[in-house]
């Protein structure tokens, strides 16, 4: 990717009043953005939450928001372990940089793991975008799968990247700034969790 | 070929300007009578933002006609001039001038919104139900006893009549609600409509009521009035509906109060 | 200077070889440019044939229009378009328009082309992506096509869509099913295409400016294109959202805009609990900054070009930046405005008025500069100019109108009339547009290398000018009379003494619609016969006159420009001429 354009041309460029490579500038751009689809999302289910009549609050402490407790562990590790490996990769300790991005991808995997496996418990209990087997408002379903859902996609497209990184760097054919790209991402979706999380089981505990 | 253009921009400057001034044969190309009680408020903000912004647009094409007409001819070589003061009193002029006029037309239309949209009916009001739907408006009256009966979205069967969804046989209330295809009110009197939509947004507009507003489903929308005018008006809808959108009206019938009376006494007899 | 060539020529990418490398899966922002523009030549031309066919309609609803029922037989028996017909044509109109048009050549086209040039650079910072989102583009834009032949044909809920009539389905009416999901896809499609975009102009504007090209000396285009581009970062990521909701809404059975207890076409809806109103407000959030999104451009390349054809530069460049900067801002506070009588809480319609009307402001000094700087000029007119000019008396046309609708109290009567389609059209179907046209004259002899024909230009100006002012300017009549809007045809006692103002405006549409192809044969014969055109045919400052006509593949030859002077030094005493470029390195008492 053509990460460095912009930089590394001392003298012959004007300096970016941002001073970092284009591609961490688009990244951060690509936050704010994505940030913004998060927040339309969740004032849709705000804004619906707020005008039902009988919202449900149908998460019990066990398994639902103890799962939620697990899976936000998994996701805020895992934002220490992209942390270590920004840094080795930084330090130019390549090994240990891709060791850092295995575990990254990893604990990422299972966050996506135990999503889907608590989506197929809800499914099961007859939980859907469209049904509420409680017999409160069905747009509880709407929201809670397209929220999580959205995030969900994020943190596969992540995981997905960080698979791409931990491949490609031992090689060389990705560099550090590439991995501090991938890390702004990383970094981006597991803040958006601590927005969902709140917002979307503790709110709806029993 | 600049001159042209100045010559052709001011006479479209003055062709444009004529017709909001001269209104056509019949004033057709202009509102209607007011025929509301809080009508005049609406006409008045129209007509002094139409002097202000009028004059705005006026000046400000004739000076670039004037501008360009001067800018064209000159010779070469020939020392540009900036304008007096600079960029500093286009910022100040506006910021003054515009800044004035909405600060005034704001504070004044709100007070004209607030007393059609914010403040609540008279408690004698003549509380009136519409229901608007793909692509027809309907109206009911509570009927002798006062009272409306309650609505049944799943009962609606418009080739009976039952256009409300109204259960006559297990609502009381409902037996004695008079349902019919125009609106017709007394004069000088309070009404209260409250309206909802059966299927998807309408709008109910009276232009010379000065009064619109969108009937939202899912929603039941207040919406007050005093006519003051008698008479017959057209009630259109104004947000798309679908494919019979453009034909969606009723009539709005305002009669002299002892005529309204005899009127409604016609129609619970029918009951 | 020779380590500049070697430096530049490590990051030099080798010329594309191959008719695909080089004008079809192009990387240079040139080609991609230009793509985008050829896009929306095409988009505008089909935009314009449905505004055709609905004001024929509107003027003589019986009309039998030769080949219609080709097109639809099912819209159009017998010739003769159905109600239902015009809606679709009318959908299909306002979004190819607003999308494929406006938001489409005067940002992606003229902005991927000069971006770069303007700023000194080789090329975008992401060619890749950049090539992406083209094609992105064309895919919304094959996708938004197909509905014109799905069965049940184009939606009819108009550009913007609302629920409940475009959530519900195929009940909702015909093109109300397929044809509307198509529509949902090819829209958010857009919004990731406009996303990557957006991402490229910002990393190019504030990486890849060449040495001396600070923010300060960035011509206005630039800006523009920079300030549109945040703008867009953050309104096209609500309307993506907005319509994966509305197409969940529709294929997976959520009720995110869908009340319950809904009778349509005699069928209980299954939804329960959504709300219209929230569709409103995602729609409109983005809405309302995407109407600036297809204005700041064209803003911003009439006051880079009128300095060219007035030798003296825009009075007050750096407060016109600010302007520009101010609308963005104030754009993402304004979108109730489109809803006072929507059924939202009537108070806000007063929160929103304000700044609705406070952007007035800014628009109004960015007017008076440009009429400030006419003043004292030398003025030289060319088809570029004329157009520039034109530019500003339909800005203050169309935003005068605006200074009514802002208002909710006047609102209440003029909402859903003519006047509102006045205003709109004026604003951005006549002035964005006529940007695009001074763009076009301004900019063909760099691009193709050849000059456009004057006389022919002049004349398209002269027949457009007069034209949309007779096409638009009734509106406003129409619009006080109470002529209700997107109506198929005007058929109550109150609407049928207007239909002749109606056919009036409908000859109007017809004949300015005839002079465009003036402007189409016009881009035909400069390809093929123009005059060669020089480096630098109209004594311009700015980088992108600095290189060859066209330029070549990496834009300037290799070198690395360096820039010593602000973008629009003109009318600049003892200079040789009487401008110095931006890359000049005569020193001028600047004061």
């Amino acid at each position: 990717m053509e990460f460095t354009a912009g930089h590394g041309h001392a003298g012959l460029m004007e300096e970016s009043p941002y001073g970092i490579p284009s591609g961490k500038l688009a990244i951060w751009c690509f936050v704010l953005s994505d940030a913004v689809t998060f927040a339309a999302v969740l004032f849709a289910y705000g804004y619906l939450r707020v005008g039902s009549p009988d919202w449900s609050t149908p998460f019990s402490f066990s398994p639902s928001i103890l799962n939620g407790i697990v899976m936000t562990f998994v996701l805020l590790t895992s934002g220490l372990t992209m942390l270590a490996a920004v840094e080795a990769a930084k330090a130019g300790r390549t090994s240990a940089g891709t060791r850092w991005l295995w575990a990254t991808c990893a604990l990422g995997a299972l966050f996506a793991v135990l999503h889907l496996l608590e989506w197929r418990r809800m499914i099961e209990e007859g939980w859907r975008l469209f049904q509420n087997p409680t017999g409160g408002a069905v747009q509880f379903g709407a929201a809670f799968f397209s929220v999580t859902g959205l995030h969900l996609l994020h943190v596969v497209g992540g995981v997905v990247a960080l698979l791409i990184m931990a491949l490609g760097f031992p090689s060389g054919k990705y560099n550090r700034t590439d991995i501090e790209v991938t890390g702004i991402y990383w970094h981006f979706v597991d803040l958006v969790w601590m927005f969902v999380f709140p917002l979307m089981y503790l709110m709806n505990a029993k | 070929m600049g001159k042209l253009f100045a010559v052709v921009l001011i006479l479209i400057t003055i062709i444009s300007t004529v017709f909001f001034i001269y209104h056509g044969p019949d004033n057709i190309l202009w509102l209607p009578i007011d025929a509301s009680a809080h009508g005049h408020g609406v006409d008045h903000q129209l007509m002094e933002t139409m002097y202000g912004s009028g004059f705005l647009f006026v000046a400000s094409q004739i000076l670039l006609g004037l501008f360009v007409w001067q800018s064209t001819s000159r010779p070469e070589g020939w020392k540009y001039k900036t304008f007096p003061g600079g960029a500093k009193p286009m910022v100040v002029s506006a910021i003054l001038l515009v800044g004035i006029e909405i600060l005034t037309l704001s504070f004044v239309g709100s007070k004209v919104w607030a007393g059609i949209y914010l403040s609540p009916a008279e408690s004698q009001a003549l509380p009136i139900d519409v229901q608007a739907g793909q692509f027809a408006f309907y109206f009911r009256y509570a009927g002798a006893d006062g009272k409306f009966g309650g609505i049944h979205a799943d009962k609606i069967d418009e080739g009976s009549g039952n256009f409300f969804g109204l259960d006559p046989r297990d609502d009381v209330a409902a037996r004695d609600d008079v349902v019919v295809a125009s609106l017709t009110i007394p004069v000088n009197r309070p009404i209260l409509l409250t309206m909802h939509s059966k299927d998807v947004i309408h709008s109910f507009y009276v232009r010379e009521l000065r009064l619109q507003q969108d009937i939202v489903p899912g929603l039941m929308i207040p919406l007050h009035f005093t006519a003051t005018q008698t008479g017959r008006f057209e009630i259109v809808c104004t947000q798309l509906c679908g494919l019979g959108h453009y034909q969606m009206k009723a009539y709005l019938d305002v009669l002299p109060a002892g005529k309204f009376d005899e009127w409604l006494k016609q129609q619970e007899a029918q009951q | 200077m020779s380590e500049a060539t070697a430096h530049a020529a490590t990051h030099q990418h080798t010329a594309p070889t191959g008719f695909f490398r080089k004008y079809v899966f192009s990387v240079d922002h040139k080609v991609i440019g230009l793509q985008y523009y050829g896009l929306g030549l095409f988009a505008v031309i089909i935009g314009m044939i449905l505004s055709w066919l609905m004001r024929l309609h509107l003027g003589w609803s019986t009309l039998a229009i030769p080949g219609l029922e080709k097109l639809s037989p099912v819209g159009a028996p017998g010739n003769v378009m159905t109600p239902e017909y015009y809606l679709s044509l009318m959908t299909m109109h306002g979004t190819i328009m607003v999308f494929f048009v406006l938001t489409n050549v005067p940002f992606a086209g003229f902005g991927n082309y000069f971006l770069p040039i303007q700023v000194g650079a080789a090329d975008m910072a992401f060619p890749r992506m950049n090539m992406m989102s083209f094609w992105v583009t064309l895919s919304a834009f094959l996708v938004l096509m197909a509905a014109f032949f799905v069965s049940g044909g184009p939606p009819l809920s108009g550009w913007t869509a609302y629920a409940p009539l475009s959530a519900i389905g195929q009940d909702a009416g015909p093109g109300q099913g397929l044809g509307q999901t198509l529509w949902a896809v090819s829209i958010a499609i857009f919004c990731v295409a406009q996303l990557l975009g957006a991402l490229n102009f910002i990393a190019t504007t504030l990486d890849l400016r060449t040495r001396g090209m600070s923010l300060a000396r960035m011509p206005l285009s630039t800006w523009a294109w920079f300030i549109t581009s945040v703008i867009g970062l953050m309104a096209f990521a609500v309307l993506l959202p907005a319509c994966i909701l509305l197409f969940l809404d529709r294929v997976a059975g959520t009720s995110f805009f869908v009340p319950s207890g809904l009778v349509v076409s005699d069928r209980l809806q299954p939804h329960t609990g959504g709300s219209p109103l929230l569709w409103q407000h995602l729609f409109w959030f983005f809405g309302h900054p995407e109407v600036y999104i297809a204005i700041l451009p064209a803003i911003g390349i009439v006051s880079h070009i009128l300095p060219a054809f007035m030798r003296k530069p825009m009075l007050g460049t750096r407060v016109l930046i600010g302007c520009m900067a101010a609308i963005g801002f104030l754009s993402y506070m304004v979108w109730g405005h489109h809803m006072f009588v929507s059924g939202m809480n009537p108070f806000s319609a007063i929160l929103f008025s304000v700044p609705t009307l406070v952007i007035t402001i800014p628009a109004t000094i960015a007017t008076l500069l440009w009429i400030g700087s006419v003043y004292g000029a030398r003025l030289r007119i060319t088809t570029a100019s004329l157009f520039c000019l034109g530019f500003v008396s339909v800005f203050i046309s169309g935003g005068i109108s605006g200074f009514f609708l802002a208002q909710p109290s006047i609102d209440t009567y003029l909402h859903a009339t003519y006047f509102v389609v006045a205003h709109f059209h004026f604003v951005m179907g006549v002035a964005a547009i006529f940007g695009m046209f001074a763009g076009t004259y301004f900019w063909m002899p760099k691009m193709i290398g050849r000059m456009m024909n004057e006389s022919l230009g002049k004349l398209h100006f002269w027949i457009t000018f007069v034209g949309v002012y007779c096409i638009f300017m009734p509106m406003h009549y129409l619009g006080l009379a109470g002529n209700v809007r997107r109506y198929a045809a005007f058929t109550d006692d109150f609407l049928v003494p207007l239909i002749p103002v109606h056919q009036f405006i409908t000859i109007a549409a017809l004949v300015t619609g005839a002079a465009q192809l003036i402007f189409l044969f016009n881009l035909v014969w400069t390809r093929f016969r123009g005059p060669k055109a020089s480096d630098n045919p109209w004594q311009a400052t700015s980088l992108e006159w600095s290189t060859t006509s066209p330029p070549p593949f990496d834009n300037f030859g290799g070198k690395q420009l360096v820039v010593h002077n602000e973008a629009y030094l003109y009318g600049v005493q003892g200079a040789s001429g009487d401008y110095v470029m931006q890359t000049s390195p005569e020193t001028v008492a600047q004061d």
